[in-house]
């Protein structure tokens, strides 16, 4: 009993929530001066695979996975938007600020540790990918998308992935040697996944050993879990897909504060 | 806290593969005073001050700051220290008023007093009329003010300035020293590394003298130069040819050399103690020291 109570203790200094309040004034100061750039790019991009593949595709098909196709797509690219806001702004602005403007050295000398550090950044991230990840849904509505209560739940949802994307990100650029580096992960690993998400097409097309891998995808479990929000919780199952998201959140949590240790600590 | 020391270091070693950047080294900086750390590139110094923040982590030896141990106590110590770093990490696309802001939050600093200790920082930067301009906008100098501003916002009891001067034109260079100047006559306790002698010589009490990763020499600038290298020293130039015989001359007379390029410099040459040889004479300076000790020239 005292060795737990010990133990939370320890844990809870440290992480301060005065040193995460520091990072995350940071991250809101600088927002300030590229907020528009930031915005254009998460929202225009799967807003245009939105059009793309609404009009596109959906000239072809009616209905796909029983929904109609632009209620299909219109939630399933919540995922697309949430990775786009999420991993690869953790990939690159933790390389750059590493990198290039030092800026983890001078946080690090102030009273905040590594493990402060990477957990308030993804926070931020994920806070931005809970909002960005909302807009095409929004964009949807307009072309017949229906409005919901659920969809209140969305932001959370996207949240709770962004997080884990966000992590994922930060590892990434703690491992990475050079920013080059990076082409391996987005081809290798978020192309696939990105893909094989079920955004686009029901991963029921795919051969069943795809399936099976599909259902590791946190992005897929994203995307089931927003068109259920937005068209009806399923109940354990959804709950077990919140679990999903929640451990993939928890473990590249750790594995991005490891990697970053391991970079900004010899 | 022991006794009056901000910092104590004893028996710290750092090494980086087969490298030891910091060997055995032993630093102490009382309180309220200015320490130099003073070493050619490559000496160490940059890796003390990281272990300081415990951005490295010793192989060996204790470390002491403000108290505290490092580096289970390190995030209570940076609590009270100023770092200036050797390399500017202003946020750029920031105001100079917003970089303030930022880490007014990150050490900490209690809503009510915010505003004060930012008004406080700009002028002591002096840059309270260039507040409102994006940090890309400043010249290299006000950078460097604002770098150190940064780093006082919150009133520390240790700065730390990694080389606060590198690189920067002597003007510049001077406006900075009148900065550190104000900042030590105010008590607070400095550590500063630099390869620039002068600097350390008009800005320190104490210098301590630093080759491959220890300490070679310690004590005040002034009683360094009498102890290692006279009270005056003989410059005569020559060609590369005469400048060997006197080299050898001046051996024979158990007097010791360095080389300057384009003279030889003859040490301890006080009070007329034969050796006769036409030069000019000048005081000993701390340069005549640092390149005896570590065997190197300065850039």
């Amino acid at each position: 009993m005292s060795v737990a109570a010990a133990s939370r203790g320890a844990r809870l200094h440290r992480l301060e929530r005065s040193a995460l309040t520091g990072v995350l004034v940071r991250e809101v100061v600088n927002f300030s001066s590229y907020w528009r750039s930031a915005t254009f790019s998460s929202t225009v991009e799967p807003t245009i695979y939105l059009l793309a593949f609404g009009f596109g595709f959906g000239s072809l098909v009616s209905r796909v996975g029983g929904y109609d196709y632009v209620d299909f797509v219109g939630t399933g690219i919540v995922a697309t938007a949430v990775l786009f806001s999420s991993a690869f702004p953790a990939m690159f602005g933790t390389f750059v600020k590493y990198q290039f403007q030092h800026t983890y050295d001078a946080i690090l000398a102030a009273p905040v540790d590594t493990e402060e550090l990477v957990t308030a950044e993804a926070l931020w991230v994920a806070t931005r990918a809970g909002v960005y990840g909302c807009v095409p849904m929004l964009v949807a509505i307009p072309f017949g998308l229906e409005p919901s209560w659920g969809m209140l739940a969305v932001p959370l949802i996207a949240w709770v992935s962004g997080y884990g994307w966000a992590c994922f990100g930060i590892a990434v650029a703690g491992y990475a040697k050079s920013i080059e580096n990076f082409s391996y992960i987005v081809s290798a690993v978020l192309t696939p996944l990105f893909l094989v998400a079920g955004t686009f097409f029901p991963i029921s097309a795919l051969p069943e050993w795809a399936q099976v891998l599909a259902n590791l995808n946190p992005l897929h479990q994203c995307v089931e879990l927003v068109r259920h929000a937005v068209f009806g919780f399923q109940g354990w199952e959804d709950i077990a897909r919140l679990g999903v998201l929640v451990a993939f959140g928890l473990i590249m949590w750790r594995i991005a504060i490891r990697a970053m240790t391991q970079k900004l600590v010899d | 806290m022991t006794g009056e020391l901000a910092i104590r270091l004893r028996g710290v070693v750092k090494r980086y593969g087969p490298i030891t950047a910091v060997n055995g080294l032993d630093l102490d900086v009382p309180v309220g005073t200015c320490v130099g750390l003073l070493g050619p590139n490559g000496a160490g110094k940059s890796t003390t001050m990281r272990l300081l923040t415990a951005q490295s982590i010793a192989d060996e030896g204790e470390l002491e700051v403000l108290g505290f141990k490092l580096p289970e106590e390190s995030k209570m110590a940076r609590a009270q220290c100023g770092v200036t770093p050797q390399l500017d990490n202003l946020d750029t696309t920031l105001t100079v008023e917003q970089n303030l802001l930022v880490f007014s939050h990150l050490y900490r600093i209690p809503r009510a007093e915010r505003r004060d200790a930012i008004e406080r920082a700009l002028v002591m930067a002096k840059l309270v009329d260039r507040r409102d301009s994006r940090v890309d906008k400043l010249s290299g100098g006000m950078r460097r003010r604002l770098l150190i501003a940064r780093s006082l916002v919150h009133g520390p009891r240790l700065v730390l300035l990694d080389e606060p001067t590198v690189g920067l034109d002597p003007q510049v260079r001077q406006e900075l020293w009148a900065l550190i100047d104000a900042l030590r006559s105010q008590g607070t306790t400095i550590l500063m590394s630099t390869h620039y002698i002068e600097e350390a010589q008009r800005l320190a009490d104490t210098v301590m003298i630093m080759s491959h990763g220890s300490a070679v020499a310690a004590g005040p600038p002034s009683e360094l130069v009498i102890e290692h290298a006279g009270h005056e020293v003989l410059e005569v130039y020559g060609p590369p040819k005469r400048l060997a015989e006197v080299e050898a001359e001046a051996g024979a007379a158990g007097l010791r050399t360095r080389r300057t390029g384009t003279s030889i410099s003859i040490l301890g040459v006080d009070g007329g103690n034969g050796f006769q040889v036409d030069g000019e004479r000048r005081p000993a300076n701390l340069e005549d020291v640092f390149v005896l000790l570590t065997g190197e020239e300065i850039a």
